[in-house]
């Protein structure tokens, strides 16, 4: 710290308030786009929420009024393939993971999964469209769900591997001691015992992926239609606010801020909720 | 070191053959099951990676490396070079990075430093919290309606064409939508400081800003480095956001406000029109360059971050 001496203790202390301003005013600007987006979808949103809007097909062009039925259904049902593909796959993933730590394979197996968790959304709707479109012949919700599936798989592995590393191993002693195999000690003891951790990141995962367009654009594709046939093209929520939001007319933007409203507080209501679920439950020795 | 005393428990062929009958499932199946779950995320990962070789193997065969260097960008007839691409990520990440560090630290300084716990520091976490929470189709929207037009103002006033769309909209998305990665992994690092550190520079008359500058933040600074590299990452593979405020041009742009195309924007964009082999093999490659890129962007911010926290 050299030529301090000759600085004045008056100018460093004020250069230090000086930051410490400049710090809290920078912080506090970085929030701003998320009271601005939030504030801005509210009230834009709110007030095309009706029973319509959330009940209802929609429109052709031109004609008043109309709903997205069959986002929000179609929302569902991708959740419901991804959680298929993503879950119990990676739930085993996330017992492998805590119970073999120092093994080689469990090394290279977090390393891809840090590696999955990085890849753009956009690369991972083309991996399904090779994957499923491309032999199948047509877009599909099948698709979609893999697309998300696959988004979701690092999410779950990470969150049951770190909170079953929490389990502290006197508990699995314990089941053992008394003569319960490993499998069923890892089944009715540890996993039980990391439920709500495991839950969570699950919650988790479904937040990240509902909002997700990019890998949904040429798997899921989009249908005006009501569709529950998971070979045929879904609509979902993100995919309505992207084709609405970039069309030319007035009417269908008003519809793609409802539609915002909508996803903003599926997604946030998600987080929120997992939070709750972490501190209610949270896995305590 | 944990399974060891489950072998112990299970030693006798005559216990397996009881456990089987009871419970379906035999202890050495389970292991195996487990094993599998383990080894096929491995065998995802390197599935992707392959079909996207496969898949763009036309684009890769017919252009070679020279896919990467070509300026022109012509589905009809049959020409594709991504530099305008190329050009277009890079100038939009980093110009993104670059605006959302204003910002990011500040906040890791705020959040590891001056304001650890309470409430000022709950508030500011799930603020940031709920930033990262919001899709990415989202900020596209809020962009197109009012950064686009803010833009536009500006760059009437700079006497530039005002489009509104453009590369440096795409960054000021980009910026905000960064901002929760590379400040939480900031914070993170900034809080594992070591006090003792901290204390003695202190002790010797230092200010706290004196302290943040001259022991913090030299520290920390792998660790914060670290945590921009993984930014990159995220803001590289962008797609929705970016392709809705961009402008969607297929030419090498040339300055920051002209309208342009990332790799991700690209693919979103002409992905489902793309007729022909080549057209769609090109359009893998990209992603394939993609997928090169952000894993190695990935992997060394993760080993940073694995060093960092090992020497504490």
């Amino acid at each position: 710290m050299k030529g301090m001496a000759e600085i004045s203790i008056h100018r460093r202390i004020w250069t230090d308030n000086l930051f410490k301003t400049l710090i809290i005013v920078l912080s506090l600007c970085s929030i701003l786009p998320m009271f601005l987006i939030l504030s801005l979808i509210i009230q834009n949103g709110i007030s095309v929420i009706n029973w319509e809007f959330l009940f209802h097909l929609p429109k052709p062009v031109g004609e008043a009024g109309g709903g997205i039925a069959n986002a929000i259904l179609g929302t569902l049902w991708l959740i419901v393939l991804s959680f298929v593909f993503s879950v119990p796959l990676g739930v085993f993933a996330g017992i492998y993971l805590s119970e073999y730590r120092g093994g080689k394979l469990a090394y290279l197996t977090r390393l891809a999964i840090e590696i999955l968790q990085g890849i753009p959304s956009i690369v991972i709707g083309i991996i399904a469209y090779v994957w499923v479109v491309m032999p199948m012949g047509s877009f599909s919700a099948l698709s979609g769900g893999v697309a998300l599936g696959i988004m979701m798989l690092p999410v779950v592995v990470m969150a049951t591997e770190e909170t079953l590393k929490l389990v502290p191993d006197s508990l699995r002693e314990a089941s053992l001691a008394l003569g319960v195999p490993y499998s069923r000690t890892i089944l009715k003891v540890i996993l039980p015992a990391g439920l709500s951790g495991i839950l969570s990141g699950i919650l988790l995962g479904v937040a990240r992926v509902a909002g997700e367009t990019a890998p949904l654009l040429f798997t899921a594709f989009g249908s005006p239609f009501m569709n529950h046939n998971i070979l045929k093209p879904i609509n979902s929520l993100p995919l309505t606010i992207f084709n609405y939001a970039t069309s030319p007319y007035p009417d269908w933007h008003t519809l793609a801020w409802g539609a915002s409203f909508v996803l903003i507080a599926f997604v946030l209501g998600l987080n929120l909720i997992t939070k709750l679920v972490a501190n209610k439950w949270k896995v305590q020795f | 070191m944990n399974h060891t005393i489950a072998d112990v428990a299970v030693p006798t062929a005559r216990s397996k053959i009881t456990l089987q009958y009871k419970w379906g499932v035999s202890e050495a199946s389970f292991r195996r099951i487990l094993y599998l779950a383990g080894l096929s995320l491995l065998i995802l990962l390197v599935a992707i990676f392959f079909s996207l070789v496969v898949a763009s193997l036309p684009a890769l065969r017919q252009f070679g490396f020279g896919f990467l260097t070509g300026k022109i960008w012509d589905p009809v007839r049959g020409e594709f070079g991504a530099l305008a691409f190329l050009v277009g990520t890079l100038m939009s990440s980093f110009m993104a990075l670059i605006i959302s560090m204003v910002f990011s630290l500040p906040v890791s300084i705020f959040l590891g430093e001056y304001f650890r716990h309470g409430k000022a520091s709950t508030f500011l976490k799930s603020a940031i919290e709920l930033l990262a929470g919001i899709p990415s189709v989202i900020y596209g929207f809020w962009g197109l309606f009012l950064l686009v037009p803010l833009v536009r103002a500006l760059e009437m006033k700079l006497g530039v064409a005002p489009q509104g769309v453009g590369i440096f909209t795409s960054s000021l998305v980009l910026a905000v939508m960064i901002i929760p990665y590379a400040s939480s992994i900031g914070t993170e690092v900034i809080s594992l400081v070591p006090s003792d550190l901290k204390e003695a520079a202190l002790s010797l008359g230092a200010t706290r800003f004196e302290v943040i500058r001259k022991v913090i933040l030299p520290y920390a600074s792998s660790g914060i480095f670290a945590g921009i590299l993984l930014a990159l990452g995220r803001a590289l593979g962008e797609t929705m956001a970016v392709t809705m405020v961009i402008g969607n041009s297929n030419f090498l742009p040339q300055s920051i406000f002209s309208p342009g195309n990332t790799m991700a924007s690209v693919i979103a964009n002409e992905f489902t029109e793309a007729t022909g082999s080549l057209y769609l093999a090109s359009l893998i490659e990209l992603a394939l360059v993609l997928f090169i890129v952000t894993m190695i962007i990935n992997v060394l911010g993760k080993l940073m971050i694995h060093k960092m926290s090992a020497r504490k």
